[in-house]
């Protein structure tokens, strides 16, 4: 890859900052595609300066019980992978900077076929992937075709992840090195940031790359702790819980689904911005 | 159309042995017992589809299973148990009225139903738990649908004094009340599944989230030949014991080894036990039986992954999967709990797409009417699991000869399935 992609231009740009980047991850079509596409658009105005956005799955693994809800949620709405991109591409006609990442798990995209969802990913304006269930040993799935056409493949490192195992988890990443703060599902146990912060420490030493953490980051508090070691705090199952929390009585999204997320965006970026 | 398939089944077996090659859509290859390959790929199949944090433990769980196999002393451990513990050698029974019936093939029962639990998935538990205490693991989990596998995995668990969660769908705990209810006597902690369908899937969702959580303390027993490379290869090997004793007992009764072999697929560890011995026997015919439910034409009424599926990747593995347009997973319907999921081990895949081994399925009325027929014919009530495979033996039999030695699995017993099976034929139980 030599061009340098969205994701890359936006890390660098906050580094001159001195400022950590604020990753908000949503699922697409949580709770329904047109709720979903609002609070998509109002992202970047609210302080969301790298936009992961999950595709839904039916049986998200890795994920806790607020993001297989959301995405159960996305599926009832009848979402698909097809609508996924669409509301990327919209998105992207009206934002050329903010980087989006399709975060989720390798089946639909298989189902869909790698090398055309690759095609119509990289048109829609879509500039990073994650992709859980694809480890370092599959990289010819999916991981180094995105790489041909410019598409940063993210991957996570975990604590598990040791010495012996990081350089093969760093070899095809880029964009950034998201770190999983802990081990297990999303919207777990809070991690604490002092150990977080020696992890990340211990990355670095080995990678150029920026890196992220996520896994259970919930309030502006701890967000802000968690950015005074790392490039990155990535904030998801808080975000879909503010849904979860003010969907309508029939589990439609109301209006204070749209506010009630941009403004805890709004407040996580407002405490990474804090000196 | 059952019929029909079984029809299909046998010409195209007949035709197989006069070209003495194999057909389907995947090259035949010199072995067919030699497989995964270092990755864990049975042809397109197989892998380590797993997220990061688990990739260590599984690469550390290769290396541990690959030393355990090389080392005499844990044959020695593993045949002792199923000696004394498991009541190994299950005979292998000539079912002699069944045969008369049916007018065709000289049909035997492998009895695996008789071992302790009352199934196969023993053969599998025994050899996972002496596995995790060689690697030091202090902790069990492991997923169950009808119960079988969790009744095995909470045995092996009191046996050998470790603690063990078992995740189970809240449907299937609903419907396999007994199997709950022998499994919290054995001391296990249940956990009740609820997010997706709350049926086997969802269940081993929940265990992969557990290990996740848990990977520094915790082993986690898959009951079926499928998941992350090298639970297929592992769960064959441990199952094969079946296909290994069914050839010696042959060879002892008729002085040959069987013709036809038969085993009911849901993950199909019971199946690739019993074919895995025999695959390079090129004059040995064989069947795996899918659950169509309702029938393979009715949208999510069945279970048949091979024959109503497509390939796609869960759980760890790629293999056939059903699913709908979007990829997303389908629940799959069948009478019988342990063959309602909706994939299948990755190494049957493969034997479909070589043509080694032929997938037939059978509904939910057949393998109704089957457990009947063999219960009033032989005093045998099987679970629903291999009522399947009767069913189809029921169908191709006829159409073989009398000298053609046909072996079935008889993997499970009906106990469990009573009540199933009482509200299904309107009996009062």
């Amino acid at each position: 890859m030599t061009a340098p992609t969205r994701i890359d231009t936006r890390f660098a740009d906050l580094k001159s900052e001195g400022r950590p980047a604020l990753v908000t991850f949503l699922t697409a079509g949580d709770p329904d595609v047109e709720t979903s596409r609002k609070i998509l658009m109002g992202l970047p105005a609210a302080g969301a300066d790298v936009i992961e956005l999950g595709m839904p799955f039916s049986d998200p693994m890795a994920d806790g019980p607020a993001i297989q809800a959301s995405s159960q949620r996305a599926l009832a709405a009848g979402m698909t992978l097809k609508k996924t991109l669409a509301l990327v591409r919209d998105f992207r006609a009206k934002d050329k900077s903010t980087p989006i990442v399709l975060m989720g798990y390798y089946n639909p995209i298989y189902s869909y076929g790698s090398e055309p969802f690759l095609d119509d990913a990289k048109a829609a304006g879509v500039d990073g992937l994650i992709v859980v269930d694809l480890p370092p040993e599959a990289d010819d799935e999916l991981c180094l075709p995105a790489m041909e056409r410019g598409i940063n493949f993210i991957r996570l490192a975990t604590p598990t992840t040791d010495a012996k195992r990081l350089p093969q988890v760093l070899t095809n990443t880029s964009g950034f090195l998201y770190y999983v703060s802990i081990t297990g599902i999303t919207g777990g146990a809070a991690p604490v940031a002092s150990d977080v912060h020696a992890q990340v420490a211990r990355i670095k030493k080995s990678t150029q790359l920026p890196v992220a953490v996520g896994f259970g980051v919930r309030t502006p508090e701890q967000a802000r702790a968690i950015g005074r070691g790392a490039d990155g705090v990535v904030v998801g199952s808080a975000l879909v819980n503010v849904i979860k929390d003010t969907l309508g009585n029939k589990g439609q999204g109301t209006n204070k689904t749209i506010s009630g997320v941009l403004e805890l965006v709004k407040s996580l970026a407002q405490a990474l911005r804090k000196r | 159309m059952a019929e029909k398939m079984a029809e299909k089944a046998a010409s195209k077996a007949k035709a197989k042995k006069s070209a003495g090659s194999a057909s389907g859509s995947a090259k035949a290859p010199n072995s067919y017992r030699t497989g995964p390959d270092e990755k864990g790929f049975f042809g397109l199949y197989g892998g380590r589809f797993v997220a990061e944090t688990l990739m260590p433990l599984i690469l550390e769980l290769e290396k541990a299973y690959t030393a355990a196999k090389n080392d005499p002393k844990f044959h020695a451990e593993l045949s002792w148990l199923h000696t004394h513990y498991s009541g190994r050698p299950s005979p292998l029974y000539f079912a002699e009225r069944i045969t008369k019936e049916l007018g065709g093939a000289k049909i035997y029962f492998k009895r695996d139903e008789l071992n302790h639990t009352g199934s196969h998935k023993i053969n599998n538990c025994l050899g996972q738990i002496l596995l995790a205490r060689r690697m030091g693991k202090t902790r069990i989990i492991a997923e169950t649908g009808a119960g079988q596998h969790g009744v095995a995995v909470a045995t092996v668990c009191a046996k050998f004094d470790m603690p063990c969660e078992v995740y189970m769908g809240a449907t299937d705990v609903e419907r396999q009340a007994p199997n709950v209810a022998r499994m919290r006597l054995l001391g296990a902690k249940l956990n009740p599944v609820t997010s997706g369908a709350g049926t086997l899937k969802d269940a081993m969702n929940e265990a992969l989230r557990d290990w996740v959580t848990n990977v520094h303390d915790t082993y986690y027993i898959i009951g079926t030949a499928a998941g992350p490379h090298p639970y297929p290869e592992m769960v064959r090997d441990f199952q094969s014991i079946i296909g290994r004793e069914t050839r010696e007992q042959m060879l002892a009764a008729e002085g040959r080894i069987p013709d036809t072999l038969v085993a009911c697929i849901g993950g199909g560890s019971n199946a690739i036990g019993l074919f895995h011995p025999f695959l390079d026997d090129k004059g040995v015919a064989i069947y795996g039986v899918e659950a169509a439910g309702h029938g393979l034409e009715v949208p999510n009424g069945h279970a048949a992954s091979m024959n109503g599926g497509r390939p796609g990747v869960l759980h760890g593995n790629r293999t056939y999967l059903l699913q709908d347009d979007d990829g997303q997973i389908l629940e799959g319907h069948s009478i019988s709990a342990g063959l309602d999921y909706p994939g299948v081990g990755p190494e049957h895949s493969w034997l479909k797409d070589t043509g080694r081994v032929t997938y037939a399925s059978a509904t939910d009325k057949e393998a109704l009417t089957a457990l009947q027929f063999c219960t009033k014919m032989e005093g045998i009530i099987p679970a629903l699991e291999p009522a399947h495979a009767l069913s189809f033996v029921m169908k191709l039999a006829p159409k073989l000869k009398k000298n053609n030695l046909l072996v079935m699995n008889l993997c499970g017993r009906g106990d469990k399935d009573l009540f199933t099976v009482a509200k299904a034929l309107g009996m009062k139980v």
